[in-house]
């Protein structure tokens, strides 16, 4: 089957800075597939490249295997939710869903029929004559994703949809997204740069970070064995620590962090130093046999504490979240350090 | 598409009449050759028209963009080349023999060809992927820079070539260069001896006086309107609307009736205080005063504009920091409004170099370049070289403060450094600062409350000063309605320029709204090669002034190709190319608080750009286009310095026929006269603003109704 979007070799310049660089990859039919990073990382151009709203400076790009780098917006099979929504301030509810299938020539009363069903799976019967400015924040939304599905495209994008709504609203939101998205079946390309938005949604994640894919994979891949040392830290904090590696066989390796030797897969490390990602969860205090340290900071989360540790003889701080709440460390107290050997990844090529 | 615009260029070569454009009825009655279509003519060199014609092929988009561009080139080449009165230029007589082949000018074949021409191009560059393959885009911008090519480009350029030829046409550089650096225009005699000083010091010198004054009194009006408890905003807002429906030139005759040797305040001082009656109107004094009460209300508006926009907060915070109002308003609101008193000041300085009318009313002896150009023209010297060497001065001055002012804004404005809105109150302004505005403000406001009396009231009585008595005398020479034997019919003498200005404003006002959004839609929203370039061409219209149109226009288009002088199309062209810079800014200012997300939409959701433009972006922007019509249908009833040159026997303005009864010291008819525009102009705004202010869309409220749009007289 012909994937739903292809990328190949991308590259979009203003100028001579690029803000997409030679970028590969597709989205199969069916999957929500999300472009994570940074803001100025070039994700929303990437949408917007499949939009059709920017055009390539190289490279091609292909909607249900057929090729449209030169077709514009309003040829390719796509439509997008926008940011803003986009709602035509001076056309209500039911005019706003109509929009697009009038524009493609379908009769006014089959279009508002089309429109009428769409509205209501995304629960908006009674408000067709309402004006967009009548409408609450989470409804103008519904909105702008009815017009969207009406015209049942080969890709649904969504640019960053849940930043105007407040934070209550968003879970609520993004799960309702994703039940429509797999009752429908849609193809979703999904802008964020929210990761726990990213990781909670996606079926596949491509975190994007200076105009280049840093990694793709889904949302397990990405937290467990991040690729490089950006995507380390910015999917789910990571400490990231000097270490030396000894590559034992095929897979496993010998890491020496200090005093502590741990054994962990070398994931491609070449022997000698290399760095290792802990997660914060993964750093367990006060048990015997590990690194001296010092609780620097302490603070108090409700459900969690953090702690700052300094790791004694280096410079590194560690930032740990621990469950126990009852039995606070306080700050000044000597610990020992040991690590759990599930939140740690060796990053390769660092 | 493509075959629509193919067979129009066709019907322009073998259907329509190739020449004159309003003689071919008349002409094809008689059976003259010259109304024949191109083809049909006998005249070789229009034949090869045709041929890039049989060279657009569908499916050949490289081939079509060049069969364009080669109709138009040498639409172009033989147009010129090729003269009423044989050889267009004499180097080709010397080549070919003079005196050459003739032709009249173009008529609509012609212009059907030539627009046909732009589309096929436009087609064809569109295909091949320009523009993202968007043909409404680049057929819409191709015709736009082709019309301001034509109709502003084309004329300075004929001034140029026309300021280096002598009268009889031949190529002079000496006399240009003895003419540009006569001392009639840079004389400097008035330092030192006796002699008045040359005319574009006299310009330069009137423009910087009326600058700063403008600005000072401008922003002691925005301070007292936006600072201070005065309740003045109702009065200042409808103040600042007066220049736009004033007549230019009847603040100088209110100002004669009041200073002049017989005025109204001459006479009292002279009867109660023996203060001796003198002529010290005339000139740059009356100038000078003429032109504060005209461009004050500009300044004021920018300013007020810049002032609004300076947020409480700041001078909140600059308080709390022990600050106080005094060393506030120093240290904090003077230096961000610093830019806006350059913008304004900027403004008013070109509004005086371009004002034509009151150095015409109220100058005497002083002379200002925009009424030197005119003298030079209409005078008994009628030397077409010295009014062009003069416009060219005139031009390079506007022109150069132009991007003064355009670079000035552009880099150097504060006002949008937080996007979001600040409660707070303005910090009340010190003491001896309040005390300076009022004391500037109030007798200000009693002048010009005394020169609108006068407007409104001087053409109803017999003698304005010395008879008082009521009369409708004036009203009824100009406005008459008698029963004659066909039944009522209009006797008054002023009625048929009332309705030929009526007439020609109307026709130009949509046409000038639509060019004006189109152009503001294209600079808005689309990207594209040269945009830069051709965003200051479409603005540089703006800083051109009325007088050098006005000469451009008769000395671009008296002779073939294009001939237009002495029609009301003349007339209706240079209403629009005038006037589109306000369809523009009013476009710019409203389309930029749309958000561009709503037309991406539209397009995501299948619909091209022209669907987008009328089914989205032109119901957002109703308003807008309202207020560009009104402004552009005010501004063509009022203005006077460009048309002065064009009006013809046929086609007299309402404007020009008020200079000349105040020229002859009618001043009775010219003052009613003006008070009728004014209420008309009054009554058509108050009418429009009362039907658009009522349409708000939603809680965004994207109206440019109440946006101020900066307008030149």
């Amino acid at each position: 089957m012909q994937p739903a979007v292809e990328f190949r070799a991308v590259t979009k310049r203003y100028g001579a800075a690029a803000a997409v660089d030679t970028i590969s990859f597709t989205i199969a039919r069916g999957d929500l597939v999300t472009l994570l990073g940074p803001s100025g990382c070039g994700k929303t151009t990437t949408l917007r490249l499949i939009a059709g709203l920017e055009h390539a400076t190289e490279g091609q790009i292909r909607i249900g295997g057929k090729d449209v780098t030169r077709l514009s917006a309003a040829e390719r099979d796509v439509s997008m939710v926008f940011q803003s929504y986009a709602l035509f301030p001076h056309m209500n509810v039911l005019e706003n869903a109509c929009y697009g299938l009038l524009a493609s020539g379908i009769a006014r009363k089959r279009a508002e029929e089309m429109a009428r069903s769409k509205l209501a799976l995304v629960g908006l019967s009674g408000f067709e004559t309402r004006l967009p400015s009548e409408l609450s924040g989470g409804q103008q939304q519904r909105v702008a994703v009815a017009r969207a599905i009406v015209l049942e495209p080969e890709v649904l994008l969504f640019d960053e949809p849940l930043s105007n709504l407040d934070a209550k609203l968003r879970r609520h939101v993004r799960e309702e997204i994703r039940a429509l998205q797999q009752d429908l079946k849609l193809t979703v390309v999904y802008v964020t740069h929210d990761q726990q938005e990213a990781l909670a949604v996606s079926d596949r994640v491509i975190v994007m970070n200076a105009a280049r894919i840093a990694q793709d994979g889904t949302p397990r891949a990405l937290y467990e064995q991040p690729a490089s040392r950006f995507v380390a830290d910015f999917i789910g904090d990571a400490n990231l620590l000097p270490v030396t590696v000894r590559r034992m066989d095929e897979t496993m390796a010998e890491i020496r962090l200090g005093s502590l030797a741990l054994t962990l897969p070398h994931r491609g490390a070449a022997n000698g130093s290399a760095e290792l990602a802990v997660r914060p969860q993964a750093v367990r205090l006060g048990e015997a046999g590990g690194l001296p340290g010092q609780v620097l900071r302490a603070a108090y989360l409700g459900s969690h504490m953090e702690y700052e540790v300094g790791l004694a003889g280096t410079a590194a701080e560690l930032f740990v979240i621990a469950p126990d709440v009852s039995t606070p460390i306080p700050a000044g107290t000597e610990v020992s350090v040991t690590f759990d050997p599930a939140g740690l990844a060796v990053v390769p090529g660092s | 598409m493509m075959r629509v615009w193919l067979g129009l260029a066709w019907a322009g070569l073998v259907v329509l009449p190739w020449y004159g454009l309003e003689a071919p009825l008349r002409a094809i009655s008689a059976l003259q050759p010259e109304a024949l279509p191109a083809l049909w003519q006998g005249r070789v060199w229009l034949w090869p028209l045709a041929i890039p014609l049989l060279m657009a092929i569908p499916g050949r988009p490289r081939l079509l963009a060049l069969s364009g561009a080669l109709g138009l080139a040498w639409l172009c080449i033989e147009g010129l080349a090729i003269g009423h009165r044989g050889w267009g230029a004499p180097w080709l007589g010397a080549l070919f023999g003079a005196p050459g082949p003739t032709q009249p000018a173009l008529g609509w074949g012609a212009a059907v060809y030539a627009l046909s021409c732009v589309m096929l191009a436009a087609i064809g560059l569109a295909r091949q992927g320009w523009c993202r393959g968007d043909v409404f885009v680049l057929g819409s911008l191709l015709l736009v820079v082709g019309l301001i090519v034509l109709f502003v480009g084309f004329p300075v350029v004929s001034i140029l070539t026309s300021a280096v030829r002598d009268n009889a046409g031949g190529f002079a550089p000496d006399l240009f260069a003895e003419k540009l650096f006569n001392s009639s225009i840079w004389g400097l005699d008035c330092l030192v001896g006796t002699h008045a000083c040359g005319v574009a010091w006299n310009t330069l010198a009137q423009a910087t006086l009326v600058g700063v004054l403008a600005t000072l009194l401008g922003l002691a009006f925005a301070l007292a309107a936006l600072r201070t408890n005065l309740p003045l905003k109702p009065l200042l807002r409808l103040l600042s609307l007066l220049p736009v429906i004033t007549p230019p030139f009847v603040i100088g005759l209110a100002l004669i009736l009041l200073f002049g040797r017989a005025g109204v305040v001459t006479n009292f001082l002279a009867l109660h205080f023996d203060i001796p009656r003198s002529r010290w109107i005339y000139g740059m004094p009356g100038i000078t005063i003429a032109q504060l009460l005209a461009f004050t209300p500009i300044a004021f508006l920018v300013l007020v504009g810049v002032l609004g926009a300076v947020s409480p907060s700041l001078e909140e915070a600059a308080q709390t920091l022990r600050a106080g109002r005094w060393h506030t308003f120093r240290t904090v609101t003077w230096p961000l409004i610093r830019p806006g008193l350059a913008n304004a000041f900027l403004i008013s300085f070109i509004e005086s170099l371009a004002d034509f009318a009151n150095p015409l009313v109220i100058g005497g002896n002083f002379n200002v370049l925009s009424t030197d150009i005119f003298f030079a023209v209409v005078g008994a010297a009628h030397d077409q070289g010295r009014a062009a060497v003069l416009a060219l001065v005139l031009l390079a001055f506007t022109l150069t403060a132009f991007m003064a002012q355009r670079a000035w804004t552009g880099s150097r404005s504060y006002t949008t450094v937080t996007g979001k809105g600040d409660a707070g109150l303005s910090a009340p302004l010190p003491g001896p600062l309040r005390a300076a505005c009022y004391a500037t403000v109030l007798p200000w406001l009693v002048l010009t409350v005394a020169v609108y009396g006068i407007i409104m009231a001087g053409g109803f009585v017999v003698t304005f000063g010395r008879d008082n008595t009521p009369t409708l005398d004036y009203l009824w020479t100009a406005f008459s309605i008698e029963r004659g034997v066909g039944g009522w019919f209009l006797s008054g003498s002023g009625w048929r320029s009332f309705i030929t200005t009526m007439e020609l404003a109307l026709i130009a006002t949509p046409v000038t709204a639509a060019l004006g959004l189109l152009t503001a839609y294209l600079l808005n929203r689309q990207n594209f090669m040269g945009k830069g370039a051709f965003e200051f061409l479409a603005m540089m219209s703006f800083a051109i002034p009325g007088t050098v149109i006005g000469i451009s226009y008769i000395l671009a288009f008296n002779v073939p190709p294009v001939e237009l002088t002495g029609t009301g199309l003349i007339i209706v062209i240079s209403f629009v190319f005038r006037n589109m810079p306000v369809g523009i800014r009013a476009g710019i200012a409203s389309l930029s608080q749309v958000d561009r997300s709503l037309d991406e939409a539209s397009q995501t959701l299948g619909a091209r750009s022209f669907r987008t433009l009328r089914l989205v972006i032109v119901p957002i922007l109703r308003p807008a286009i309202v207020t560009a019509m009104v402004y552009s249908f005010v501004r063509a009833m009022t203005t006077v310095s460009a048309v002065i040159f064009l009006v013809s026997g046929e086609y007299n303005l309402a404007t020009v026929y008020i200079v000349g009864r105040a020229d002859v010291g009618e001043y009775g008819v010219a003052l009613v006269y003006s008070a009728v525009l004014i209420v008309v102009m009054a009554a058509v705004l108050a009418g429009i603003s009362a039907v658009v202010g009522r349409q708000k869309i939603g809680r965004r409220g994207m109206l440019a109704a109440d946006q101020p749009v900066v307008v030149q007289a």
